[in-house]
């Protein structure tokens, strides 16, 4: 066996598994994840002092100008968000190595109703979700006889809720917010599941999707190893970053800009907490809007900075990642108007309510 | 003779995996036939819920994921 290289973990990616063997680059695999991440916490650690003394280096001259605000603000917050986006999405990689839609729909085929929607909305966080199998999934499921209200819980909390989103407002805004998106996020799908199953809408899924055949010879799965689960969490990391990097920096250069020359509290008489119609402004914005969550959140966090509130800005964010043009269209082809209807205004008010709750608790 | 089937919508992933399979199949030397399923019924059909998935010679090998080109290879071996 030919020693593998050192801090190749680009290699370990795509060379390939061989179940069948022991292999004994697989304490390897792990001995070089354990480097990166000390590697990755001392980066962490030393970025404050050495993005003052690039942005020092760039621009040498007086502190405290616009440019230099917003060069440090650049250099400072880019790496960082970086650093902690490859961190989530490695870690979440490795969580979702251990579900797939097959289980998912097992666990909640069959589950009472308070039960199905809050695991449904947790179980759609950590199942590996594309929007653009939305459609086979919402038929695996529904022909599986998951209820229509939980399938809802775990349609709104797969793009709701997710690591890129929550990754950012941890580096940006802190653990409180991160952990009040979470929260609250999770507390949405869940109440619009309930209540898009309460409304008894069943018939207003296009009717040929209940006459699907659910066959039981899906994907055979063989066994997985450690090895294999920190390889899916490299490729989320491979894949997600090398995705989202280019809006992650375009945001982050436009907040700059946000940051050093716009003035402080230029965004509270528009987003600020006594405009209260900024809350469902921002909604009806955002719901046909369609980004991902790295370009917009530097902006959100710069708006932020001068004098918006921050429920304001939350409503805009979800509405913009949760709901979208593009996806209704997609559902539309299982779903009758009246229950696009239904789902997109649920969300949509609840994304509001939670707007209005934050604006009045900070 | 194989048949090889790639499920999916069409979305850049499905386009990713048929590619490789069709490079891993000229590798392999074999005789083989490969074709892009999109049609959601048939996609269901098979019991997949996420794409792009692999189907040879009719059964699911795997679904949800693109697999690196010697995972392929096992798959069509």
């Amino acid at each position: 066996m030919k020693p593998e290289p050192l801090g190749a973990i680009a290699e370990g990616i795509s060379s390939g598994a061989h179940p069948e063997l022991p292999r004994p680059g697989a304490r390897a695999l792990t001995l070089k994840v354990a480097g990166g991440l000390a590697a990755w916490a001392a980066l962490y650690a030393a970025l404050p002092g050495l993005s003052k003394r690039a942005a020092a280096l760039i621009v040498p001259g007086s502190p405290g100008t616009h440019l230099t605000a917003a060069l440090e603000f650049f250099l400072y917050e880019a790496p960082k968000v970086l650093l902690l986006l490859a961190l989530v999405v490695f870690g979440v990689g490795v969580i979702r190595s251990y579900f797939t839609p097959e289980r998912t729909r097992a666990i909640l085929a069959g589950k009472s109703e308070a039960a199905g929607n809050g695991l449904a909305a947790a179980l759609g966080i950590v199942t590996p979700f594309c929007s653009c199998s939305a459609i086979p999934l919402f038929i695996g499921f529904l022909t599986a006889g998951v209820p229509l209200g939980a399938t809802f819980s775990f349609l709104i909390a797969a793009p709701m809720v997710n690591e890129v989103a929550l990754a950012l407002l941890f580096g940006l805004f802190g653990w409180k917010v991160a952990a009040l998106y979470l929260g609250t996020g999770l507390s949405i799908a869940i109440v619009a599941g309930w209540v898009i199953g309460r409304l008894r809408m069943e018939a207003h899924v296009e009717p040929w999707v209940f006459q699907m055949h659910l066959t039981d010879h899906g994907p055979a799965e063989g066994a997985v190893s450690w090895d294999d689960r920190v390889r899916h969490g490299l490729e989320a990391v491979k894949e997600i970053v090398g995705k989202v990097w280019p809006y992650l920096l375009a945001g982050i250069a436009v907040g700059a800009a946000i940051h050093g020359w716009v003035p402080e509290n230029f965004m509270a008489s528009i987003m600020g907490k006594g405009a209260w119609w900024s809350v469902p402004l921002a909604v009806m914005i955002g719901v046909p809007m369609y980004s991902n969550a790295a370009g917009i959140i530097p902006v959100v966090h710069a708006l932020l900075e001068k004098g918006a509130a921050l429920g304001t800005v939350l409503a805009f964010m979800m509405s913009v990642i949760a709901l979208s043009l593009p996806e209704v269209i997609i559902l539309r082809r299982v779903l009758r108007p009246a229950l696009i209807g239904a789902f997109v205004g649920i969300v949509a008010v609840g994304i509001a309510v939670v707007g209005y709750l934050f604006n009045w608790l900070i | 003779m194989i048949q090889i089937e790639i499920l999916g919508p069409g979305c850049s992933k499905c386009q990713v995996l048929y590619q490789r399979a069709d490079e891993a199949a000229k590798a392999l030397g074999v005789e083989y036939e490969i074709k892009k399923v999109t049609d959601i019924e048939t996609i269901i059909g098979y019991g997949v819920m996420s794409t792009p998935a692999l189907v040879v010679n009719g059964m699911v090998r795997l679904a949800g994921r693109v697999p690196t080109a010697e995972q392929l290879r096992g798959y069509l071996s």
